[in-house]
């Protein structure tokens, strides 16, 4: 698989693409899940460097670390505020959080964010957004609407590198429609490489995630790439990818597999389970991972039992496993929506409530699910 | 396994090939044991072990009672045994029942049935029988049979009996065991010079591959220590390998070279990366960088973990590195003078933390 090596500018429309390293080359797993992490530790040293040390090794020291082939994509840092918001203060200047380091305040500004990740040199560069909750209603989801698009010129003001890094806008509004609509144009204005859905899968129904997905891609346009932050279950990302989504977070293969438990076509495995311990076969014998070909479920569960350090394996199937799942959706495998819907991109009217059934049905039609 | 000396150097010091049916190629002796959690090398995923040094880092130690976590040997047997369950087909692997992490020697509950170790499902006494079977289930290259070891500090009487036990143990496990295989009789003694002479001479009898050593890293203290081992050294037979556990530091490998020893473990490698340390020493004696100050690592426990990968391939590498040198300076004829040059030029603080960023550096230039 070359998921991502599609990536670089001028950016071509990709069919499969998690957001983060690929895993395919075999970076340890749970050092990709980290990779949105690195900017929670506010010290511009470790911010520059932390992110890149884990792939010097892949890069073969850190002079060749700009010519990396692969995508690579750095989060500004709004996205850990989110988790950090007890923490955190948000005004128009910036945030500010205590670092977990030395729980000092720390304010990251917009053109903070982009001068570390210019450093970093990722291929795709986040804007800094100002984020809340979905579950947070009022006013206070219009002020973060239009500080985000007030933040995105800041953003581009000072961004170094545009011809070397694509600098994707984060739409926000929660989950109003007006919002979105207001901040989707004016990102669309900007003329950006990419455009991020941002302000999802924090606690929302489906149904309401979906519809903000649907109504964003129809508006974005065409031959930029969007990636719906936040999002990682397979269905999630099926049901994306159908209305016009093409990257997303792989969090959830990683954080599910340090719980033990594997992703397979039947739906999870759970390999704590005492039953594991004399199963000899793979994860899942219709996966040609790394994994799947050389371990069995009874060692893996040897591995999960008393720590999550066995995880690795996991994740590093899981990840596979929900890049088979975007390859098998993209129209470039022949995989095409021909019942119930020929299109890829559905229009928004035909996206109701039964909308997870509809899909579930997809899925049973492409053989994914029994 | 096949194993010749091809070279001597100041007296004992030896440079030899070990050969293993699956390994890609003869290993150079002295070489580094690399020290495995249920098999695999500590941080490093399995699909990024062929970026270390071949074959020199073809060595995996294992213990047989990581296993016990989950899995039982049947099962171990029906998946093929480790090098099958392992994915590891061109790896060579040596069993050891005790390592310095996760299965610790625990010599007041070690008994005349069995010998005791603190695990992490909770302290085990493995008698010969469970032991040969854990063995003949797993089919490791080379294994050591079951030891009493004893700290430095016990008696007399004590460390007499360990002595006793690792040697009937020796027996019952050879006897247990159907054709011998590659056998590597288990020598203690503790500190104390006779038994260790005792030891080697009672398993120099036996019929056996090679010979592991155990009872050191215990409480000895380093100036005792040649003597300890030469004692044991001088009374094995010079054809056959030696293998010994518990010599981590540089310092200390040398000591086990000078003795003629052949084969470490490197648990010392996997203490220095928990701790986040990136070894900076220079490998071939020749002081190439200074470091004046070590700085403790204040980082949280979450950055520690994403960094080891990083640093614990950096840290294989320059300790193989470091063991190549031996290996030169010995086939040069050179090893004392190396030696020597080499522990004059260490300081004492040669490893530096992750914050630095001549650590990283250092990481990032010798990849
Ligand atoms: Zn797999
Ligand atoms: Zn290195």
């Amino acid at each position: 698989m070359d998921c991502g090596t599609g990536i670089k500018p001028p950016f071509g429309r990709f069919s499969c693409s998690h957001v983060g390293f690929g895993s395919i080359k075999g970076l340890a797993t749970n050092q990709l899940e980290e990779i949105g992490c690195q900017i929670i530790l506010g010290n511009t040293y470790h911010l520059a460097l932390r992110p890149t040390s884990e792939l010097i090794d892949e890069m073969g020291g850190l002079h060749k670390f700009m010519n990396w082939p692969r995508a690579m994509l750095t989060d500004s840092g709004g996205f850990q505020m989110v988790s950090l918001l007890h923490l955190a203060d948000i005004t128009e200047k910036g945030v500010t959080f205590q670092s977990p380091v030395d729980g000092k305040p720390m304010l990251l500004t917009p053109e903070e964010s982009i001068q570390i990740q210019n450093r970093i040199g990722a291929d795709i560069i986040m804007a800094l957004d100002d984020v809340v909750k979905t579950t947070i209603t009022g006013p206070r989801i219009e002020e973060a609407m239009y500080r985000t698009l007030r933040w995105i010129d800041r953003c581009i003001a000072a961004h170094k590198r545009p011809n070397e890094q694509n600098l994707f806008g984060i739409v926000q509004g929660g989950l109003d429609p007006v919002l979105r609509d207001i901040c989707v144009r004016g990102l669309v204005d900007r003329n950006l490489p990419g455009y991020a859905i941002g302000g999802l899968a924090g606690g929302e129904d489906k149904d309401s995630f979906w519809r903000v997905v649907a109504q964003c891609t129809a508006a974005l346009p065409e031959n930029k790439p969007r990636y719906v932050m936040g999002v990682g279950y397979p269905l999630d990302i099926v049901v994306c990818s159908a209305l016009g989504a093409d990257m997303y977070d792989c969090v959830y293969p990683t954080r599910t597999a340090r719980f033990g438990t594997a992703l397979i076509p039947e739906g999870v495995l759970k390999l704590k389970n005492k039953v594991m311990a004399e199963d000899t076969r793979p994860i899942d014998p219709t996966c040609d991972c790394m994994v799947c070909k050389n371990y069995t479920r009874a060692y893996i569960h040897c591995l999960v039992t008393v720590d999550a350090m066995g995880s690795q394996l996991v994740s590093y199937h899981n990840l596979y496993y929900m890049m088979k799942v975007c390859l098998r959706f993209s129209p470039e495998n022949g995989i095409t929506f021909s019942k119930p819907d020929p299109s890829i991109r559905l229009p928004i009217s035909s996206f109701c409530s039964c909308a997870y059934v509809f899909f579930l049905r997809w899925f049973k039609y492409c053989g994914w699910v029994d | 396994m096949k194993f010749a000396v091809k070279a001597w150097s100041n007296g004992k010091a030896r440079a030899g090939v070990l050969q293993l049916g699956n390994c890609p190629g003869p290993i150079e002796t002295p070489a580094l044991l690399l020290s495995t959690r249920k098999g695999l090398p500590h941080f490093i995923p399995p699909d990024l072990l062929p970026s270390l040094p071949s074959p020199d880092s073809h060595l995996l130690q294992v213990s047989p009672l990581h296993f016990l976590e989950g899995l039982s040997p049947k099962t171990i047997s029906k998946i093929g045994g480790l090098n099958k369950m392992l994915g590891l087909p061109d790896y060579g692997f040596a069993a050891v029942a005790r390592d310095s992490m996760q299965s610790i020697p625990e010599y007041s509950s070690t008994n005349r049935i069995g010998a005791s170790f603190e695990t992490r499902v909770g302290r085990l006494l493995i008698k010969p029988v469970d032991y040969v079977e854990m063995i003949s289930c797993m089919r490791p290259n080379i294994w050591a049979t079951l030891a009493d070891e004893v700290p430095a500090w016990v008696s007399e009487k004590r460390n007499k009996t360990s002595v006793d036990r690792t040697v009937r143990w020796l027996d019952e496990c050879i006897a247990l065991s159907s054709a011998g295989g590659t056998v590597f009789g288990s020598i203690v003694g503790g500190s104390n010079v006779e038994e260790r002479e005792r030891c080697a001479q009672e398993v120099a009898e036996r019929n056996v591959s090679g010979y592991w050593i155990g009872g050191f890293g215990l409480g000895e203290s380093m100036e005792e220590r040649p003597a300890l081992l030469n004692a044991v050294t001088d009374v094995l037979h010079e054809e056959k390998p030696r293998l010994v556990c518990g010599l981590g530091l540089p310092e200390e490998a040398l000591q086990g070279v000078s003795a003629g020893i052949d084969l470490f473990d490197s648990d010392y490698i996997y203490h220095v990366t928990l701790g986040g340390f990136a070894l900076t020493f220079p490998p071939s004696g020749v002081d190439i960088s200074a470091s004046e100050f070590c700085p403790s690592y204040d980082g949280s426990e979450r950055t520690k973990i994403n960094l080891r990968a990083t640093i614990f391939r950096h840290n294989t590498h320059h300790y193989l590195k470091f063991f190549k040198s031996i290996r030169e300076a010995i086939r040069a004829g050179e090893f004392d003078q190396f030696r020597r040059r080499f522990i004059e030029s260490r300081r004492a603080c040669d490893h530096l933390a992750l914050t630095d960023d001549r650590a990283m550096a250092a990481v990032a230039v010798c990849i």
